[in-house]
């Protein structure tokens, strides 16, 4: 099913820390390594400092849902095997700005299509939960 | 730091003087470089200036013809000035405002600005040839089935819905609208096939909330323009379109497409050009009497009316009610050609054409007395607007 599936390369540099956190079933966010300010998708410098120091912090893994879509055909083959399905924007309960990019599932193995998308809500709360394709782990999201 | 507005440099100081398009469609037989150069080479003769004369080149970076391979066809000049915008459709008004800014600046005399594409062929569509692994920007996004375009923009319309209560309706207004000014343009790919309002809402979804009809077309075809010196447009063939104002536009902490990222993701690069170019103008958005809005998705109207300043944030939706967008008797017509939705998607650049002939006068819904005409390129991207005149 999930043959042909879009995924990151894990030998990108600026973002490795943060997938090797998702083995681990940690959602990190890339913070400076001077002033602190959060920010994600990861970058190499801090737009407030300057500084190219970096760590990774670890979150609560909640938050609501921002926004969200249903993917019709046309599309990839691996993404069209399993169309219509949701994707969502996810802000974290405590940074609203830090949003991440994912899939409103019923569990770690769920299908990103098993949730009746009529039901689907903004603001609706979220926990993070991990799924592994292939040699990489995507967070994804539960109600909670 | 207060800083000063400026007037620029180049307001009035150059006219589109030229504009040439080829046929548009699906399948088209000539090479997308055969296509580029019979646009360019048409708008040289509308124009009345001998290809030898060209001595500036702009191009989108996605463009796939070479400015040297376009030069050795069509027999341009000694080239003093080539450069190119990137950022896809938000390059359109770019590259004639950058020709404009080069002619200006006496860079080079007779400039010429082009797109040429052949985009119907389904497997030329850019996200279909994404790689298996991502180490761009798009590993934030693809692996969770944000992959096409219209899914990017389809996450900032819903959420444009719940914070401002937009609604299918409004998109709807734009998809009609559109369709009906392109059924008076015979060079338009869809005038020939009318859109109801059940049409629309009952069309296939692609990425919820959008459907089939709120996206742009797949066409083949190239257009071009020549940009010259005011002084030398008051000379030639046909009447100058002056480039009264330009700005591109790029805001902080901006992700182009997947601007999800930042505090306030729906004020997106309209409102960063809409600023410089309103401060450049001597003109209001009060004063523009038709607009061609980018428009590959039919929200990113909706944003652009915002952004460029014809109503309040949370009023594009409404601003689009009562035929308010529509020729001849809305308060701003918009893309009277069709645009992307209707007449052919060439990633904004018959918008340019269009902004031009209704200053001309030669509009195929032409608006009476239009003496300011915008035009604007891809928002959720870096931008780029122009606001021509017919005075200078």
């Amino acid at each position: 099913m999930e043959t042909g599936w879009l995924l990151p390369d894990l030998s990108d540099p600026t973002a490795s820390e943060f997938w090797l956190g998702c083995a681990r079933g940690e959602l990190l966010v890339q913070a400076c390594g001077s002033c602190g300010t959060r920010r994600m998708p990861p970058r190499p410098m801090c737009p407030r400092c300057r500084s190219t120091d970096v760590r990774w912090e670890p979150t609560s893994g909640r938050g609501r849902i921002w926004s969200f879509i249903v993917a019709h055909p046309p599309l990839l083959p691996a993404f069209s095997a399993v169309a219509p399905y949701n994707a969502i924007v996810v802000e974290l309960d405590e940074a609203p700005t830090i949003r991440f990019v994912g899939n409103l599932v019923t569990g770690a193995d769920g299908e990103i299509n098993e949730i009746d998308p009529a039901t689907i809500t903004i603001g609706e709360p979220v926990r993070v939960v991990f799924h592994r394709i292939d040699d990489v782990t995507l967070p994804r999201w539960a109600r909670s | 730091m207060a800083r000063q507005p400026s007037s620029g440099l180049i307001k009035n100081k150059t006219a589109v003087a030229g504009i040439g398009q080829t046929a548009f469609g699906k399948g088209l037989a000539d090479t997308e470089l055969s296509l580029a150069c019979q646009a360019i080479s048409s708008a040289l003769a509308d124009a009345g200036i001998h290809p030898s004369e060209v001595d500036g080149v702009a191009s989108y970076t996605m463009e796939p013809n070479r400015e040297v391979d376009v030069a050795r066809n069509v027999g341009l000049g000694e080239i003093t000035w080539f450069s190119q915008v990137g950022f896809g459709g938000g390059a359109g008004c770019g590259v004639v405002g950058q020709a404009a800014m080069a002619v200006a600046t006496g860079q080079c005399s007779v400039a010429i600005a082009w797109r040429a594409r052949k985009r119907a062929d389904p497997t030329s569509r850019p996200w279909a040839q994404a790689q298996a692994r991502l180490a761009d920007s798009s590993q934030w996004t693809r692996p969770f089935g944000v992959i096409r375009p219209v899914d990017e923009i389809a996450l900032l319309t819903r959420r444009y819905m719940h914070e401002y209560g937009g609604t299918r309706d409004h998109l709807a207004n734009i998809a009609l609208a559109f369709r009906k000014h392109a059924s008076r343009n015979p060079a338009s790919t869809m005038g020939h096939k009318p859109m109801t309002r059940d049409d629309y809402m009952n069309a296939r979804w692609i990425s919820e909330p959008l459907c089939l009809f709120d996206n742009c077309l797949e066409t083949d075809g190239a257009l071009a323009v020549v940009v010259v010196s005011a002084e030398r447009a008051r000379d030639l063939k046909q009447p100058p379109a002056y480039i009264h104002a330009f700005a591109q536009g790029l805001p902080p902490q901006h992700q182009t497409m997947t601007n999800y990222f930042n505090e306030d993701p729906l004020r997106g690069p309209a409102w960063t050009a809409a600023r410089r170019m309103w401060e450049m103008a001597d003109v209001t958005p009060a004063d523009v009497k038709v607009a061609q809005l980018y428009d590959a998705f039919s929200p990113l109207i909706i944003l652009s009316l915002e952004g460029y300043g014809f109503c309040a944030r949370g009023d594009g939706g409404p601003f689009t009610d009562d035929g308010n967008i529509e020729w001849p008797n809305g308060r701003l017509p918009v893309n009277t050609s069709g645009g992307g939705m209707s007449e052919a998607y060439v990633h904004g650049f018959n918008l340019v054409l269009e902004g031009a002939r209704q200053i001309r006068g030669t509009s195929t819904a032409q608006v009476e007395g239009a003496d300011v005409s915008l035009v604007t390129s891809g928002e959720g991207v870096p931008t780029s607007a122009i606001l021509f005149t017919k005075d200078a």
